[in-house]
């Protein structure tokens, strides 16, 4: 059974149904909105395998995801924001909210985000570029453990009170009203459901991205370097660059997450994107199970929706909730919802490994 | 065919204006065992960090013509020198076989490395054999007996072609025929490298060195054959105390 599940057979037949459940079941099922709410879970999910990836398997606390999320989301709203404007009064008019901020001049760097393709190709590159940079600075330096998740968090918290204090950037409300996507009407329920096939598709590809990470070589040396940092130096590897690779990946996942979560939900602001919210994305992870492949999107899914569900019904129970939850987790099931599985089995076997010689 | 393999000269070693190593010459042959032995705080270990980068030193280290000094950690590890630790270090979560794959792989392109292992690679079965693990390939090294994961370690320099190996107490913990084994396997592995053992133990040094540096208070206090070091004077008189230290002049006058 184990064999199916970790061999090439069983990876096929898991992505086989996650695309059925995905695509086959799902739109069927749930109600327009339902599904809406789907998609934008779908968004947290794809972070969340990302940072499967850099912390379960690479050992990095990536508590400021939310800085590549927002650079993600930015971008793609920027666009969004340009070609709305285009739309209602033609080339190089001023977006709604800069009239309402009393800002006359299309800002120099807001310019090219009118090109959908200059808009891909920033957030496929800017956020990632970033990633590596800031890694390169951090890893070299040998920054690592708790050190590190502050660090990551803090730029989080400054990149998020960066965004409030400027005005052509929305400021504290951010970026919303959108109408078009690509130049799609984003009320028609038909476009709507689109978004949400290619939150799905992302989030497949993502997944398999990752898991041909894992199984690579360089998967296993993620491992090594996350155990006994020091021992894969002293064997003729620079660990840096090899971590740096697993971040800036995560990186880019979580940008492309934020670039979809944009048209999907409709506003990104900077309370999207600061502290809490990455805090959010950590915390699914941690509940799925960091160490495995799935138990990230899981964890995210559960998460989000447990958030929405609760906070309908109790606004102010969520907080509490989701602190109680995290500490669950931690203290009984640190290896997540993934690892409930193998815990029940060790917990059954326990007589006989007790017997077995020290 | 004695032929020196790594260099050291003049190496001192400053913590705080403490001399931990301090002036020590050094030279490891290549078909050798050499073992550099002392009493604690003879500064064994750090002589050790020195070379491979670890702490900064004034002095020289040179292989094969090219000076180490200022190089980092994983550039020296590339020039072929090779370490182990006290506490064996392999990684646990990984199997015997991929802690071996990853130590011979230093070299691989970012291509080959994105890629799946299809075949273990010829090198890593040899070493797997030579060190005794050849059954337990795809056993967790976490769970492998203390010494297994000292023949591990040793082996992943093996595979990662290192021609000077620095063994940093690899038989603590070991029982007698583990000790034994793990002699003849440096005997073996030193036929076509230099390898140098920091030890505490006697008998086994005595049973297993070809040559002996004995360090004290950071400098060299004597260089030899195991009969010319525990002959001097001055090395009976730094061991002299613990029923370990009087084997050695027991030795010297036997």
């Amino acid at each position: 059974m184990s064999k199916f599940l970790t061999g090439r057979a069983g990876t096929w037949t898991g992505f086989a149904a996650a695309a059925l459940v995905l695509f086959g079941a799902a739109p069927l099922l749930l109600s327009g909105f339902r599904l809406g709410l789907l998609a934008q879970f779908l968004c947290y999910a794809i972070v969340a395998v990302g940072i499967g990836l850099a912390w379960g398997r690479g050992g990095m606390l990536t508590l400021g995801q939310g800085v590549f999320f927002g650079m993600g989301a930015y971008l793609m709203a920027m666009h969004m924001k340009m070609a709305d404007a285009e739309f209602r009064n033609g080339p190089g008019s001023v977006p709604d909210f800069m009239e309402l901020a009393g800002i006359r001049e299309i800002p120099a760097y807001w310019v090219p985000f009118a090109s959908p393709a200059f808009t891909i190709a920033a957030i496929l590159i800017l956020p990632t570029a970033f990633a590596v940079l800031l890694g390169f600075a951090v890893f070299k330096r040998r920054v690592k453990g708790a050190y590190f998740a502050i660090l990551s968090q803090a730029l989080a918290g400054a990149f998020a009170i960066l965004l409030i204090g400027q005005q052509s950037m929305g400021g504290f409300n951010g970026l919303s009203r959108f109408r078009y996507f690509f130049g799609y009407n984003l009320d028609d329920p038909i476009n709507q459901q689109m978004l949400y096939f290619i939150a799905a598709g992302i989030l497949l590809v993502v997944l398999a991205v990752a898991l041909q990470l894992r199984r690579s070589r360089y998967g296993e040396l993620l491992v090594a370097v996350r155990d006994a940092e020091e021992r894969v130096r002293f064997l003729g590897y620079d660990a840096a660059n090899i971590k740096v690779v697993a971040y800036a990946a995560a990186a880019l996942f979580a940008a492309v997450a934020g670039a979809i979560f944009v048209p999907i939900v409709g506003i990104i602001s900077p309370a999207n994107i600061g502290i809490v919210p990455s805090i959010m994305f950590i915390l699914g992870v941690a509940i799925g199970g960091r160490g495995s492949l799935i138990g990230p999107v899981i964890g995210a899914l559960a998460v989000a929706l447990a958030q929405s569900a609760l906070s309908e019904q109790f606004p102010s129970a969520w907080t509490y909730a989701q602190g109680l939850l995290f500490i669950v987790v931690i203290a009984l099931l640190p290896g997540g919802i993934a690892s409930i599985a193998a815990a029940t089995k060790r917990f059954r076997r326990e007589p006989v490994t007790a017997e077995a010689p020290a | 065919m004695n032929q020196a393999a790594l260099t050291c000269t003049n190496i001192e070693v400053e913590f705080d204006g403490f001399k931990a190593v301090n002036g020590v010459d050094l030279t490891l042959d290549s078909g050798e065992v050499h073992f550099l032995i002392g009493p604690n705080g003879a500064g064994k270990t750090t002589l050790v960090d020195a070379i491979t980068g670890l702490t900064r030193y004034t002095g020289s280290v040179t292989k094969d013509g090219t000076e180490l000094r200022g190089k980092k950690v994983h550039h020296i590890a590339r020039k072929g020198i090779g370490r182990t630790f006290q506490t064996a270090t392999v990684f646990e979560h990984l199997t015997v076989a991929q802690n071996l794959d990853i130590a011979a792989g230093s070299g691989r392109s970012p291509w080959h490395l994105l890629r799946q292992r299809r075949h273990l690679p010829d090198q890593v079965v040899a070493v797997m054999e030579q060190i005794g693990l050849d059954g337990q390939a795809e056993t967790a090294a976490g769970v492998l007996a203390h010494g297994q994961k000292q023949w591990l370690e040793i082996g992943m320099l093996l595979v990662g072609d290192a021609d000077v190996l620095l063994l940093d107490e690899p038989i603590a913990g070991m029982g007698h025929e583990e000790r034994d084994r793990t002699g003849r396997l440096l005997h073996d592995i030193a036929a076509t490298r230099a390898v140098a053992v920091v030890e505490h133990d006697m008998d086994f040094m005595r049973a297993f060195a070809s040559r002996v540096t004995v360090l004290h208070a950071g400098a060299v206090l004597a260089a030899g054959t195991v009969d010319e070091v525990s002959g001097d004077p001055r090395v009976q008189a730094v061991y002299l105390g613990s029923v370990q230290e009087q084997e050695v002049a027991d030795a010297a006058t036997a």
